[in-house]
Order: C-alpha cells, then structure tokens, then sequence
C-alpha cells in the first residue's frame, strides 16, 4: 500500500488540492510537491495533477517537461515508481516523453467539462489493476486538449501490448481509438485525461474514481 | 511643487475663476461643474495629470455618482453580516469558523466591443476583488444575456464571451458553476456581461484594503502597466454606444487578460495573507493605480506618496497620466511593514511574481504622484477622488405614456392555436455554454450549471475539514419583467432567487446586484432605477436578507435606445445539511406532479407574450412577498426532508415550460391537468414550484402542504414518452428532446464532435 503521495504542483496548476483531498480519503497521506523541487522525498506515488502548468503557453507540458521535478519523476519512474498524470498530468508526461503519443486540440475545438462513460480495457496497471476489465466507469472529463494521437505504429504497439488502459465509450473529444488513458511499457506510469480525484463521492455525482485510487494506492 | 505651468493657483474663489481654460476635461468626461469642483478642492486648477485622476475616479463606472443616492435604500444590515456594500466584496458568516466573499460586477461595454477579451477580464477582475479580500475564490457564475440568435453579430459576441469565460476561468483555476443565459432584442447592441464571485476564508483572516502606519510600503504585485485601458472607466463603461465606426476607436480601452499571471497572484496573495506579511491588499481593476492608492490611503485616514518612476511599464515613453490610469489587468497592490519586505518579496519571487516598491504611507492625507527626481507631479487630497466624486439626483420621470401601456393587457391577445408549438418555442439547453466551462474543480460541486441553483459543499478553506453543510448560489433577472414594472418586476426577481433556493433546501443569506440600466441623463431611465431598487428593497426586506454589495452599470445604450432595464441579481443560501443530492430538474417514472403556489390568468410581462411582440405593456400583479415566503420555507423544508424526488422553480415560461424542462432533462414524459387555458399555462404570477412526488410519498407532502396553508393543486403524474397537459397540448417527448438540446448547438456551432 502506497502510503504517501507527491503531488506535483507547477505554477499555474490547479487540481493538486482535489488529488490530496482523493487521496487522503482512501487513507494516504500526501503533500505538494513544487515545480522547483529536485527531490520527492519519502513519496512511495507521484501524481501529476491537471490545471494548466505554466499557462499551458507554448503547448500543454512543454514548459512543464523542464521543470526540476520532473528529473526526479522520470527517475522514480525508471526505479519502478507508480506514476499517474491526470489530464495536464498526461500531457505533462507525453511531453516528457514518459508516455508516447501527443494530446491535441478536442476535434470540435471547444473545451468539454462534463461526466463521461469510460471502460477499462486493461486492468494491467498501476491505476486500474483493482478493476475488471469490461467494468464501466462515470468520471468527468475537462480539458480542451485531450485528443489523443499517435502514430500508426505507436498506436499498433499500444495495443498489442495491452497499454490502452481506458476507453470512452462515447468518443468527446476525437482521441484515436477512443483512447482516454494509457501506460508505459513497465505500466507504472499511466496517463488519463479524466478526473478519478473528482469521481470520489455519490454527492458529486459519482464514487466510480475510487476504484482507481485504490489500485494505485495499493500499488 | 506642483507643476506651476499646468497648475496655475486660483487668484480667488470666485466662479468664474474655475472656468476651465480649455476642453481637455470633456474629452476626459468630466463637465464643466465638476472641474469647477476639483478647482474647489484644490484651490487652484487641477494639472492635467490630476485631471486625468479626477476624472477616471468621478467616471460613472468608479463613483456611482447618478445611482448612490438610491442605492442607499438597501437593507444592507444583519447579524451574520460581517462587511456591507462600499468594500471590495461583501461578506457574511457562514458559521464554523467560516466566511464567505461575495461580488457581482459588469463587463457589458468591453464584452461589445471585444468580446473574448472583455469577458476573460470580467472574470480576472471579479476574482481579485474576492482574494483582495483574503478569501480563495471557489465558484463564478455568469448571467449573460445577448442579441438574438438569428443575428449573426449577436452569435459572434455569444461565441466569443463564452470562449473568453471559458479560456480565463479554467485556466485561472476557479469553476464557474452557473449562471444564465437569455437571448433577445433589447440586447442587440449592448449584451450584458455580468460575473459574480463567490469566495470563503477563514473568518479571522478578514481583509481590508487599508493603507495604515505611516511609512508603510506600497508594493505592486503583478503584470507590468501598459496602455491598455486606460480610461477605460470613463470612455468605455460611462458612455454610450453610438455607431460602430467610434466603437471601433474604443478598442484600445478594453484590456487584455492572462490568466496564468491572475493564477500565481491568487496563490502569492494568499501566502502573503496566509503568513499575515500585509496590512492591506487591494486590487487593482477601473481606474488603475489612482484607484487602489488613493483608497486604500483614504480608508486608512492616510495619504501617499506613489513613485510613478518605479512602475514596471510595459513599453517605454509612458506619460504619468497613462501610468496612473492604465489599467492592465492581473495587478495587486499590499500595503507591507519595511520590516516585512524582504519576505514579501521572496514569496512573490517563489510565485514568479513581479513586485515593486511604488510608493509610500504618509501621515499627509494627500495622494502624491512623485516623479524619480523627488519632484510632486500631482498633489490632491486622497479622500477627495473618491468620497468627494459628484452626487447627482437626477431627474427621474415616469414613462409618458404609461398609463396606456399598463391598460394594454396580455390576456387580451389571442389564444395559440397549438400551446404545443409555443412550448416547444421556448425549450432551450444552456449545455452549449456551460459545458465549456470547469464547473467541478474543488471537489464541491453537488449541482452546478443547468440546475435551478448552485449547491457547493462547504469546506474550511484551511483545513478541509468538511461541515457537512452546504453553500448554495443562483443569478436572476427578468428584463420583461422589469420593463414592464421595475419596481414589481424586481421584487419577482428576488422571490424568483428565494424559490431557486428553496427547490435545493436552501435559505437565503445574502444578496448582491448588478443594476444593468440604460443611460442615467433620460429621466425614464432614472425612474426605472428609483424604481427597480425600491422593488428590491421591499422584497429583500420581507425575505429578510440583507444586500451585501453591487455594481451599477449605467449607459448600456445604442444608438439612442436604452436596454430594458436589467437588475440582475445573485443570491447565496446555506443548505443546512447537506447529507444527499438536491431532486434537482426532474420527473421520476410513476412519481404525481404538485404545483405548490398560487397561480393567476395574467401573461403581462411573460416570455409568451413577449414571443407575440408584446412586452414592456401592461401590469405586473403587486407580489405578496409574505405568501412567497411561506411557499419557499415548506419548499425547502419538503425538499431538505428527502420527500421529493424532481422539484423545479416556475418562473418564465410558466408551469408549462416548468413540466417541459422537467421532462426534457430526465426523460420522462408527464400527463397533466387543471390547468385550464394558456393563460394558467403561460403566466408567471410569482412563488411556486413543481414538485415530482413519489406515490406512496403524496400523502405526507400534501399534510405539509395543508399545515402551511400553502395554495397547491395535484395536477398530474409523470410517465410515458409524452408531454400532453389535456385540452391544452400533446407532444412527443423526443421532438421536445431536439428541439431542447439543438437549439444553441445548430445556431452556435455543434461544439464537439462526437464519435
């Protein structure tokens, strides 16, 4: 059980409160880590939480990706680590090429809040090892960049190798394959663009995130 | 010494020695009385920079000067008050340790011009009023009201306020979860940009925009000070729109937004606060630099001396006059102890934040701009800029020919062949808008957008420790209402935000307005003001909620027409426990359908009406605010005891749009009756609800119901995949579905793909 949790927090992020708040309900502990950080000290998980890490300028992540933190993520990574980025998390991650693929513009160039339907098609990772594969899932989605791509033989490999982890039901935002979330090859480090942290209580319209905090708590 | 070549001292005080040498003063909005005023209080003629000062700080927008002796009608006095109107935001206890800032402003004339932009700056400004404060804000919401869809500059603005709301707020980390949304003629050429802020601290943490200890540093926080805007205050929002070739001149007056740089002053700010290193914060919003200096000194019995060389500028070549009035966006100003500094500046470095000494306290009472060589470019009283600003009853004139209008009665016009089609009409799903807007960040959102009224969990804003209550929010107004009787229409607004609560299971606390009205100089125009706070005035009173604060927005005019008058209106409730989901917009399969409040044949004023070219004519009924109060309590009280699974506000459109939105968004379709004629289905007559009521439930609500003496009727069951209400229409429920869901996406943009 992952009992202590690093949540990155670069200027300009904004959902790392909500992750300590998730957490912390399933019996973690956690603290925020800075963007200027070289070390996660005693953290057994990283969490790489959304907002929108240095204005998103330029491109989501990629001011993020030189942040000194990240040295000390891709390093916990490689030892092994359980690392989820959620939302501007992925694509702080992608940009950091500690996941492949890209995150682009949603295909009807509009930000989309909202609950959407996902379905677990790999429950071989750090976030979803706790799920059924074929379980259905409501999380909320919000973000303008969440249109997944990849190259052909990225994509190929992908799911060869099992690494779609989540799927939309219902496609919002044109991602290839109705990809919502991925992992890396050792699949500790996974990618979503919805918001398990905000899928954590049936008065907020769902607890259906909570089963993927577990997993990854536990992993 | 000031300036003697532009200054030049009055020889005596005679009139006509404060004739003005020339016409700069107008070109800056200021009459030829009020620089007679300024050469009063300086006893001598003003410099032009201090003129510019003057005039950006007595502009409409910033003084109030045509509205502020109504606006102090207002009940603005209750015990869980802890700041009233005249402060950044107002603020109230909510109890465990708790305190809530609330603010409601206007972006209307920016948003017309610039309409991304306009809107973004909207929000970045609202938001620094709540954390100026000391609060973090936690919810926005925006009541927008735009020309009508089929006209395509009226899309182009919709479009872009919404991006502009969109692309600032959930970048800058703060979810807007509600609002409203209303299309129509009157706003053609002056849509209505309204933002309202809500924010929570704890309540010993309480912050004043005071600038006191003399030799205390003035620190601006923020974005470098540019061009942009300035005298926006004046040119912009305290005049007019004529046509659009000098509208067009005005667009270097709207600021630009960036809302990464607002985000790390919010978190600055609040470190700053949070390790108690300012005595005061204040932001910076209309009139720039003049504005935050001289109030802070004025409300602190101090003056100061500004360094306008210190200034961070964005381009080189700045005149002092530009420099005191810009007003770039995303810029604070704390007043901090010498002692203090070194720590207020390393946070600040932390948070990439910029921050520069611009000024000092003095003991002097005078606001001093202080040139790099020591020298006193301007010298006034700093008190004079605000509390000094001109105060004008103006004439106020009821419409000439009202009593025709009011004898020009709705339930006159003929009955609708098809009441099916005139429903079908008003069916619109404001998802377009607020889908695009993060309505969900911090993990407090039990309703948001598309609801009757926000309800948000209220936690402690320091320790997260959740009370188990809740914090509830709505926006309203109804200019067909108003135009038709300001003073009736505005007291149905608030019995309409007391109903929005009640059908969430929550009391009213507190109330902010933003009075949008046309232009202060047509006595009409006045008296629809006089008139739309005494209205306000009387319903507040009976609902027993004080008004913690406000914004007027004034010359929301074009070409010579003035908008119907708009007070909009944003109400904050307490949900006492919070322990399930509010029933929400609904209809459950097999579950009888209640209409709570008394209902008369009356349609002056009403959207159906409207839809038939008839509006601003005829009468509103005198609302029995007592009979409201009673409803709304056994509401709420129905409704926070978990005996109602669907509960919706009637309001416009009636009980029939109120059946149709409740259908439309769970599904379910209804078959009703007892409702004899579109005038009982179409009228808006004030106080009521629909209630969806399981059937073993309908016992037990109708006993609360009769204890109360509470006017209902049982007027159906919901079931099926029609809406039919007998005699009146029968509709399919999935052509009602389409016409509901397609309405803003086939005139606005589909939005997002799907599949």
């Amino acid at each position: 059980m992952a009992r202590h949790v690093a949540v990155i927090r670069f200027p300009g992020t904004n959902c790392e409160f909500d992750v300590v708040e998730a957490v912390t309900a399933e019996g973690a502990t956690a603290e925020i880590v800075f963007h200027d950080a070289t070390s996660l000290g005693a953290a057994d998980a990283v969490v790489v939480a959304g907002g929108f890490a240095h204005g998103d300028y330029l491109r989501p992540g990629a001011i993020a990706r030189f942040s000194p933190v990240m040295e000390a993520v891709a390093a916990f990574a490689a030892d092994g680590g359980p690392v989820v980025g959620i939302c501007n998390g992925f694509q702080v991650l992608t940009e950091a090429h500690l996941l492949p693929g890209a995150l682009q513009k949603n295909a009807g160039l509009k930000f989309r809040c909202g609950m959407v339907d996902l379905r677990v098609d790999s429950s071989d990772s750090v976030l979803t090892s706790g799920a059924a594969e074929g379980q259905l899932l409501r999380i909320p989605i919000n973000h303008f960049e969440g249109n997944y791509t990849c190259s052909p033989g990225t994509l190929a490999e992908l799911r060869d190798q099992d690494r779609v982890v989540l799927r939309y039901v219902d496609n919002p935002n044109g991602s290839v394959d109705d990809i919502a979330g991925i992992c890396n090859e050792g699949r500790n480090v996974v990618g979503l663009m919805p918001h398990p942290e905000r899928a954590i209580s049936e008065l907020l319209g769902s607890d259906d995130g909570r089963v993927l905090l577990r997993s990854f708590l536990a992993a | 010494m000031v300036d003697p070549d532009a200054g030049t001292a009055l020889p005596d005080s005679t009139p006509s020695d404060t004739a003005p040498p020339d016409d700069t003063h107008r070109a800056l909005g200021l009459t030829d009385d009020e620089y007679g005023r300024i050469c009063g209080i300086l006893g001598r003629h003003p410099n032009h920079l201090e003129l510019a000062m003057y005039s950006v700080m007595w502009s409409e927008h910033c003084s109030y000067k045509s509205s502020r002796i109504h606006l102090r009608r207002f009940p603005t006095e209750a015990p869980w008050v802890l700041v009233g109107p005249g402060e950044g935001a107002g603020v109230v206890d909510v109890g465990d340790g708790i305190a809530a800032a609330l603010r409601i402003e206007s972006h209307n004339h920016p948003s017309a011009i610039e309409p991304y932009q306009g809107a973004a700056t909207g929000v970045g400004g609202i938001l620094r009023d709540i954390f100026s404060m000391g609060a973090r804000p936690i919810a926005v919401m925006d009541p927008l009201r735009f020309g009508p869809l089929d006209e395509a500059r009226a899309r182009w603005v919709a479009e872009g306020v919404v991006s502009g709301i969109s692309g600032y707020g959930n970048s800058v980390g703060v979810p807007t979860v509600g609002g409203e949304t209303v299309f129509d003629e009157t706003y053609a050429d002056n849509p209505l940009v309204n933002v309202l802020c809500l924010g929570v601290m704890p309540t010993e943490r309480l912050v004043l925009g005071r600038a006191e200890g003399v030799g205390n540093l003035a620190v601006l926080l923020g974005s470098t000070t540019g061009r942009d805007g300035i005298g926006g205050v004046s040119v912009l929002a305290s005049a007019g729109f004529s046509d659009d070739e000098t509208d067009a001149d005005k667009r270097p007056s709207v600021q630009v937004g960036d809302p990464y740089e607002e985000k790390r002053l919010i978190e600055a700010c609040l470190e700053l606060l949070d390790r108690d290193l300012a005595v005061g914060v204040q932001d910076l919003g209309g009139a720039g630099i003049t504005c935050a200096t001289s109030e802070t000194a004025a409300k602190g019995g101090a003056g100061m001396d500004v360094l306008v060389d210190a200034v961070p500028l964005r381009q080189p070549g700045m005149e002092p006059f530009e420099v005191m009035t810009s007003e770039s966006q995303e810029r604070m100003l704390a007043i901090v102890t010498p002692e203090r500094l070194d720590e207020v500046l390393a946070i600040a470095e932390r948070w990439e934040v910029r921050a520069t000494v611009i000024g000092t306290v003095t003991g002097s009472g005078r606001l001093r701009v202080v040139d790099a060589a020591g020298e006193a470019l301007a010298d006034v009283p700093a008190k004079s800029l605000e509390e000094d600003a001109p105060l004008y009853d103006r004439p106020r004139a009821e419409p000439a020919d009202l009593a025709a209008r009011r004898a020009d009665r709705a339930v006159a016009l003929p009955a609708p062949a098809d009441c099916g089609a005139d429903l079908l009409d008003m069916l619109c799903d404001t998802s377009w808008v607020w889908s695009q807007y993060d309505h969900m960040l911090f993990l407090n959102t039990v309703e948001g957008p598309g609801g009757d009224a926000a309800v948000l969990r209220l936690k402690h804003p320091t320790t997260g420790a959740d009370t188990g209550r809740g914090l509830a929010l709505t926006t309203d107004g109804n200019h067909l209402w108003c135009a038709v009787d300001p003073r009736s229409g505005s007291a149905m607004t608030v019995a309409e935000s007391v109903m929005n609560l009640a059908v969430v299971g929550a009391r009213p606390l507190a109330m902010v307005n933003c009075m949008n009205f046309g232009n202060p100089e047509h006595p009409e125009v006045m008296w629809q003001f006089s008139e739309s706070v005494d209205g306000l005035t009387d319903a507040l009173r009976a609902f027993e909620v004080p008004c913690i604060g406000g914004n007027v927005s004034l010359y929301n005019e074009s070409r010579g027409r003035d908008i119907d008058p708009t007070p909009i209106i944003g109400v904050l409730g307490v949900v006492d426990r919070l322990d399930h989901r509010p029933p929400g917009v609904r209809l459950v399969d097999g579950g009888r359908l209640l209409l709570v409040g008394a209902t008369v044949a009356e349609l002056d004023g009403s959207l159906w009406a409207a839809r038939r070219g008839h509006r601003g004519r005829g009468s509103l009924p005198t609302v029995d605010l007592g009979a409201v109060a009673a409803t709304a309590g056994v509401v709420r009280e129905l409704v926070a005891s978990g005996l109602v699974q669907g509960a919706h506000d009637v309001a416009q459109g009636g009980v029939g749009l109120a059946l149709a939105e409740m259908a439309v968004a769970s599904g379910v379709g209804f078959t009703a009756a007892r409702i004899p004629d579109h005038a009982h289905l179409f009228s808006e007559s004030a106080g009521r609800a629909v209630l969806c009521v399981g059937a073993d439930q309908v016992r037990p609500v109708l006993d609360v119901l009769e204890a109360h003496g509470v006017p209902h009727s049982r007027i159906g069951a919901a079931a099926g995949d029609r809406m039919v209400v007998k005699d009146l229409f029968d509709v399919s429920l999935s052509e009602a579905v389409a016409a509901y869901r397609d309405r803003l996406p086939g005139a606005l943009g589909a939005g997002t793909t799907q599949g």
